[in-house]
């Protein structure tokens, strides 16, 4: 899509007008809009700045129920659990589920659906119209917290997140939107699953946290210390470990996703 | 050739790679405070050790719990023992119901990381990795995925012992004891589930340290235990993530250290150790006397007030000449009272009450006797029982009896002057004659002559008051009698 140059910034303005105007509402049902703002990765080059623009974007409210998720495997045969290609899902694949089209007694229909590969998330969030947010995305919207934009600058809002990381996983999923939704109406993006995002591989961890010495720090850094930006920010440690942890085909009984969708007319500009 | 970490090629072809490899086996693993046994093959073998990454909440004092990220299901990990030149395959697996990934940085591994981004793995998932133990050693082993120091503070790290190839010297006991602290968001002893706290970890104030990954994980029925005349080696590990400790166990002297977990025993005779964090030692020393031996980090506020405590208990006959046990309580009133002056006076009519006191109480003087006769005894076994026996039976018609000896017990002051002066000439004991020689002992002490005769005439049948060293001074003091055997009869 090639646009010019004014036309661009003429977009621009109008995002960020959507966004004083209509902060926290829902202008698509079942997602809420994230007005565009400045997202600082935890890890970034010498050469880089410290932040990159994130474009308003729009972010489904809460993850991916497993109502949801059979919806998508009933009109794609080739999702289900017994027929799924195993290149892009492994052996725990819908692993709580009863059967290939039945949720079962084991896990709630309206607590998230997890054990679910990246492939699958990103098959469902085209079916739905939609994409996985981006890294940038997601972190900048998790940033927020109850009353606050920047909720990452209140030591209680970490430490409540924190708490998560350090609670045992329980035993069935919650359902989604038990607890109060961040200042942009999002529900659950601290304290449920983990959740997949689109470029979940760049996370350019090496599994050694501190860092390989053969490697150029500058970057990748090695989700240690060297050039984190916020080296205090654990739970920001945790997200990049655990992703840089994974692959494609990985499930997971405590991850799941939701979707994202870029507001018309606008080109998202948070791509690594 | 042998081939390091991380090696693309592993398993057969790995042990293909080195000719000095032999057969294959699974590896033993413990929970502290036990250890594997000694590897007894002489020979490199293919070991295959499988642990397995769990998130588990346990207790970590008593009403106090937490949510511990393990090797194994336990703080601190399992203990893995491995002998120097062996194949190691790893297999770490994540438990699926894990919330973070996890890994293992193993400082018994050389190559960049240790195995620590070979083995990065997600929850529900395993990785495999080899290494070759080329230097052999205590090591600690420790889980170093982001936030590190955190992964650590939640309890993850353990020990793998390379045994070096020629073994070490035999212990009747081996145990594996672990320090590390925990960073609690409640204060020491807050009851309920307690969580990291990050703030606390940042300023190394930890809420708790303990050994073996628990306030009392070494105390009462799980204190670790001995016999007397063992001899207790210790693995000692510190995982941290933040304190030095200073290793120390109340009244025991290290007989050798093997400093920061080294292969040399570079030092005797050490009361306290330095465990770095990060690091080992290994300790040996032999048990003397039964009783509780108290383990502490001897930065003390520690080992009282925030957990680090543990027990080895010994059991056995006493050995008072080692430890007496108290001897006198008395009432000190100092050295400053002046001659003459009337706290003199007090201090003097005191001390002849304390010595009133010692000598009316039955069991203060039973106890004394009790000394002097395990003191005598090993008089008796350094010189008399080369004639008279180890059961004081002497030997017939040459040398006298002391067991159930008449002429022993009939005249106490005579036995003295026999030790002191020697005797020749025909003796009487029992009813039958004897016509022999002894030599002056008169190079035994005074204490040691008192010692040696309470020891014989309270035992082999006899019994005896106490010698008392007075009597024996008296006596060397008199004029030698004449070595007429007439003196004597």
């Amino acid at each position: 899509m090639k646009i010019s140059r004014v036309f661009k910034f003429l977009v621009s303005c109008f995002a960020c007008l959507v966004a004083v105007v209509s902060s926290g509402s829902e202008i698509v049902p079942g997602m809420a809009l994230i007005p565009a703002g400045r997202y600082t990765p935890l890890f970034r080059g010498a050469r880089e700045t410290n932040y990159v623009e994130v474009a308003a974007f729009l972010l489904d409210t809460v993850p991916v129920t497993n109502a949801r998720y059979l919806e998508f495997v009933r009109a794609n045969p080739k999702w289900r659990r017994s027929t799924v290609v195993r290149l892009f899902a492994d052996e725990d694949y819908l692993k709580d589920w009863a059967a290939d089209l039945e949720i079962g007694s084991t896990v709630a229909p309206d607590a998230p659906v997890t054990c679910v590969p990246w492939f699958a998330a990103k098959a469902f969030a085209a079916w739905a119209g939609r994409r996985l947010p981006f890294t940038a995305e997601w972190e900048y919207a998790a940033a927020a917290s109850a009353t606050r934009a920047d909720g990452l600058n209140d030591p209680a809002f970490v430490a409540q997140i924190e708490r998560w990381y350090t609670t045992p996983s329980a035993p069935t999923l919650a359902s989604v939107a038990q607890s109060p939704p961040n200042i942009y109406g999002v529900y659950d993006l601290h304290g449920l699953v983990w959740e997949w995002v689109a470029d979940f591989s760049t996370a350019m961890v090496t599994g050694d946290s501190r860092g390989d010495a053969g490697l150029d720090r500058s970057l990748f850094c090695a989700g240690g210390s060297e050039n984190a930006t916020d080296r205090n920010n654990f739970p920001a440690f945790m997200r990049y470990g655990l992703r840089s942890s994974l692959k494609a085909n990985y499930t997971l009984h405590n991850l799941g996703f939701r979707c994202a969708k870029t507001i018309e007319l606008t080109t998202p500009k948070c791509i690594p | 050739m042998v081939r390091a970490a991380d090696s693309p090629v592993r398993g057969p072809a790995a042990k293909g790679s080195d000719p000095e490899i032999i057969g294959e086996e699974v590896a033993v693993l413990t929970h502290a405070p036990l250890v594997p046994p000694p590897i007894k093959r002489t020979h490199s073998t293919k070991v295959i050790v499988t642990l397995e990454v769990k998130e588990v909440v346990r207790r970590l004092s008593d009403g106090v719990e937490y949510l511990f990220w393990t090797f194994g299901g336990e703080v601190p990990g399992m203990f893995i023992r491995v002998r120097e030149g062996d194949l190691v395959e790893f297999h770490l697996n994540n438990h699926p119901s894990s919330k973070m990934p996890h890994n293992i940085d193993l400082h018994a591994v050389t190559g960049p990381g240790g195995g620590a981004a070979s083995s990065f793995t997600a929850p529900g998932h395993s990785s495999q990795f080899s290494f070759t133990a080329l230097n052999p050693g205590l090591y600690v082993y420790h889980c170093a995925t982001a936030p590190v120091g955190m992964h650590v503070g939640n309890g993850m790290y353990g020990l793998i012992l390379v045994e070096p190839k020629s073994g070490f010297p035999p212990a009747d006991k081996e145990y594996y004891v672990m320090q590390g602290e925990f960073y609690t968001t409640g204060r020491f002893g807050e009851e309920g589930q307690q969580y990291f706290d990050q703030n606390k970890a940042l300023d190394e104030r930890p809420t708790y340290v303990v050994f073996n990954g628990a306030v009392s994980s070494l105390v009462g029925d799980k204190a670790i235990t001995a016999k007397v005349g063992e001899r207790v080696r210790l693995f000692i590990g510190n995982g941290g993530p933040n304190l030095v400790s200073s290793f120390h166990v109340i009244g025991e002297i290290f007989d050798h250290v093997y400093p920061e977990g080294g292969t040399v025993a570079t030092q005797q005779n050490v009361q306290t150790t330095v465990i770095p964090a990060g690091g080992s030692a290994i300790v040996d020393f032999k048990v003397e006397v039964p009783g509780t031996y108290v383990l502490v980090d001897h930065s003390l506020f520690r080992a009282f007030n925030k957990g680090a405590l543990g027990m080895l208990k010994v059991t056995g006959p006493e050995n008072l000449l080692a430890y007496s046990g108290k001897e006198v309580d008395a009432v000190y009133l100092g050295r400053q009272a002046e001659a003459g002056s009337a706290a003199e006076k007090e201090v003097a009519s005191l001390q002849a009450q304390m010595k009133q006191a010692i000598q009316s109480d039955p069991k203060i003087v039973g106890l004394t006797k009790e000394i002097q006769i395990a003191k005598g005894k090993q008089i008796f076994m350094q010189t008399c029982f080369v004639c008279h026996q180890i059961n004081g039976e002497g030997i017939p018609a040459q040398i006298p009896p002391l067991a159930k000896s008449d002429f022993l017990m009939q005249d106490l002051e005579r036995s003295i002057r026999i030790v002191l002066q020697g005797r020749s000439g025909e003796t009487v004991v029992n009813g039958k004659t004897f016509n022999g020689t002894m030599v002056p002992l008169n190079t035994l002490s005074d204490d040691e002559i008192a010692n040696v005769l309470t020891y014989v005439r309270n035992s082999f049948g006899n019994s005896g008051d106490a010698v008392s060293l007075d009597r024996v001074r008296r006596i060397r003091s008199e004029a030698p009698a004449a070595p007429a055997a007439a003196s004597f009869e």
